[in-house]
């Protein structure tokens, strides 16, 4: 686990960059989180960070499929805004934990 | 110079060549996995893995009830092959591995194949076992590709980090 200041808040996070406490993430710790990774969030990125978070707040396994469904983005555009890791990414960025399902 | 570098799967190729239900699952599943992951992956349909592909198959496939040892009743007492053999029996069990299935959001074929072209994917099928099976382009799903044959498919498989896997 390491400590590291974002935004002049302190934030922790695991070997893998995935926010340990999902209350510490405010939108400039998901710029920063997404910087490293070579990424430039905008509106669209940011809705889907909120329908994870909301999701995740209320306990939901989350996969792609889900996101597909929520009206917010379809699976195709989802690639689109976060190439290379569609749910790993995302969630990244979203401050809640490494995705643990399989679809 | 360090030899623990780790390098990271570039390109997976998964063949599918058996039609049952969770045969055709392994292969979904795993191909989905693989662009999740930002891995390049083309999937191979043949012999009766084509099922999984032909529209008029792939809504009903079925998971084999007779000759399975890991075949279970619910609740987890064996399950014997000659009550497998009951007409009925194996699509009732088919039906409810579906429904188990919707349950942890696994979607159905011809919603996964979309899943995996949208993240990039590619769905191939068999040339051969498309001529075997008297099968054309316009019996397939929309989401495939091409028809190969596998030398062509072979041709897809190159680089170093590439892995050809066989279910």
């Amino acid at each position: 686990m390491t400590q590291i200041t974002i935004a002049g808040q302190s934030v922790d996070l695991t070997d893998e960059g995935y926010l340990t406490d999902a209350s510490q993430w405010n939108k400039e710790v998901a710029v920063e989180l997404a910087k490293t990774e070579g990424f430039e969030l905008g509106d669209d990125h940011f809705k889907v960070l909120d329908f994870l978070r909301d999701a995740h707040a209320k306990g939901e396994t989350l996969t792609i499929r889900k996101v597909g469904k929520s009206g917010i983005v379809d699976i195709k555009g989802l690639y689109k805004l976060f190439p290379g890791g569609p749910l790993k990414f995302s969630s990244k960025f979203a401050g809640i934990p490494k995705p643990t399902s399989c679809v | 110079m360090d030899t623990n570098e780790k390098k990271p799967l570039q390109k997976v190729c998964i063949i599918c060549a058996k039609g049952s239900l969770e045969d055709v699952y392994a292969s979904l599943v795993m191909a989905n996995g693989a662009v999740m992951e930002g891995i390049e992956c083309k999937v191979f349909f043949t012999f009766f893995g084509l099922d999984a592909i032909t529209k008029k198959q792939m809504k009903k496939l079925h998971t084999g009830t007779v000759g399975n040892p890991a075949m279970r009743m619910p609740g987890g007492l064996p399950f014997p092959t000659l009550l497998g053999a009951i007409p009925g029996v194996e699509a009732g069990v088919s039906a409810m591995m579906r429904s188990q299935m919707e349950a942890l959001d696994i979607p159905k074929v011809d919603e996964f194949l979309e899943m995996i072209t949208a993240g990039g994917g590619e769905i191939y099928a068999c040339k051969l076992a498309m001529d075997m099976f008297k099968l054309t382009k316009a019996d397939l799903h929309e989401e495939v590709l091409d028809v190969l044959t596998i030398g062509q498919f072979y041709e897809l498989a190159d680089g170093d980090r590439t892995q050809i896997i066989f279910t």
